[in-house]
């Protein structure tokens, strides 16, 4: 058996304080200013993403391969552009029902003629997941030079998928809406009331999300209502879709509702995505309608 | 030359970890393999090697998923460091010491995880979050060190090899 000498361990300890200081340096310089190392994220991207993409893709082929072997390529193209359509009639359908509520109450629905459909949008692939258990984060294909930017919202089947939170050049980190750390400002579809819509890991096996403090006076809101995303959040477009109330109870306070939710969109296999390219207005204008129109609901 | 290799290894690994696996269907979790890799230079190739390893491979997690910068680093390097303590103790070609020390490593990975990221913005049902996301790690993980320390061991004896046996030899001698 080889021997090894013992001759690093009093430098590796002055090592390890080193890095020690290091990365708490960088974590509090992180936290403080929220800078990024912008070199290093850029460098790291052009390192790893071509790699990504072509694992990606081998992991494509491979589940591709277990079709049949007869036109392929050809089934393949054609699942897309219908999936597409598919996504496309699914949001226009949701356009036309949310019109349908909008002849209801048009004075309040004013401000949501400004229609997702409207706006300009990246088609991106995903090509990898984050690297733990604990969050639902993942990577996709386009970048800066697509014209992606941090908060940029993302959608896939017509529905609410995540935010932006990260970008290199030709890569894009995105935040999925069922991830523990989000929350996403929200209301119900029929009576416009706000709620908060968290994403939480013990919910992530059913497929479900969470719900809270729906504001509901009247007592309306019932199993099977939309929630879309709603307009005074600083983040998201007004007028997603999120998904369907499952599951709805009075809080203990007597004046919140709470429950859970099913999104539409199929986390679970999720491979192409929108992103929305462009970012809400948080000016004063938009504020100040944003508050006037809550007032009216 | 070991340096080259360890670094391609730590990409293919991050590769392996974000592509391949989470597409496996029948697989809820994902094994944490670059955790292996950093518990593996810890033990066969020393403190210094270990740190090093798990401070890129931590700062490789946290450039692309990172919501702190630095945090995973920290975390990795710590592992790295403290399986690099046992160097000297045991035989490095046997594969059940490391399988433990993966399987304790990755334990105490998910609890620190749990308890800086999840308990302090009120989430509670720790024996939850064991059940159905520490545990199953730890135990694919652990099954996962079975698989790739053997790789890993002839890799390394490979490059290394050449350099440190012929330093032993003169100290052997005396």
């Amino acid at each position: 058996m080889k021997r090894k000498k013992k001759r690093t361990s009093f430098k590796s300890k002055n090592i390890l304080i080193i890095m020690t200081i290091l990365c708490v340096g960088m974590i509090v310089y992180g936290l403080s200013a929220y800078a990024r190392l912008e070199g290093l994220h850029s460098a790291a991207g052009y390192l790893v993403t071509p790699f990504q993409k072509g694992m990606s893709t081998v992991g494509k082929i491979l589940k591709g391969t277990t079709l049949s072997f007869a036109d392929v390529g050809k089934l393949q193209d054609e699942n897309k552009e219908l999936k597409k359509k598919v996504s496309d009639l699914t949001e226009q359908n949701n356009l036309l029902l949310q019109d349908q509520d909008k002849l209801e109450r048009l004075e309040q629905l004013f401000a949501l003629d400004a229609e997702y459909s409207e706006y300009d949008k990246v088609a991106a692939s995903v090509i990898s997941k984050d690297p733990g258990n604990w969050y639902n984060t993942f990577t996709i294909d386009r970048g800066t030079e697509d014209g992606i930017a941090v908060d940029m919202n993302v959608i896939a089947d017509g529905g609410l998928v995540g935010i932006v939170t990260e970008t290199g050049a030709h890569w894009a980190t995105v935040r999925s809406i069922i991830d523990d750390s989000s929350n996403v400002s929200a209301m119900a579809s029929s009576t416009l009331d706000t709620c908060l819509v968290t994403g939480d890991l013990t919910l992530m096996e059913e497929g479900k999300l969470q719900f809270i403090q729906l504001y509901d006076k009247e007592d309306v809101v019932s199993i099977g209502d939309k929630i879309i995303t709603s307009n005074i959040s600083d983040k998201f477009l007004r007028g997603i879709l999120i998904g369907y109330i499952s599951d709805i109870s009075t809080d203990a306070n007597n004046l919140t509702k709470s429950g859970y939710l099913v999104p539409v969109v199929d986390f679970a296999h999720l491979q192409e995505v929108l992103v929305i390219k462009k970012l809400k207005q948080t000016g004063k204008n938009s504020v100040s309608s944003a508050s006037e129109s809550g007032k009216e609901s | 030359m070991r340096k080259v290799v360890t670094f391609i290894e730590m990409i293919f690994l991050f590769l392996l970890q974000t592509t391949l696996f989470p597409k496996i269907p029948f697989l809820s979790v994902v094994p944490n393999l670059l955790l292996i890799l950093t518990v593996a230079n810890g033990f066969v190739n020393g403190k210094k090697s270990g740190l090093f390893t798990g401070f890129f491979c931590g700062l490789l997690i946290d450039i692309f998923y990172g919501n702190l910068f630095g945090f995973y680093a920290l975390v990795y390097m710590y592992i790295g460091y403290v399986n690099g303590l046992l160097y000297n103790i045991y035989y490095d070609d046997d594969v059940k010491v490391p399988m433990v020390l993966v399987a304790i490593s990755d334990l105490i990975y998910g609890c620190l995880i749990y308890g800086t990221q999840f308990l302090l913005r009120g989430r509670i049902a720790f024996f939850y979050y064991l059940k159905h996301i520490i545990i199953p790690e730890v135990v694919l993980t652990t099954l996962m060190t079975l698989l790739l320390y053997r790789i890993f061991y002839a890799l390394n004896q490979r490059v290394s090899d050449s350099r440190e046996g012929e330093k032993d030899l003169p100290w052997l001698g005396k």
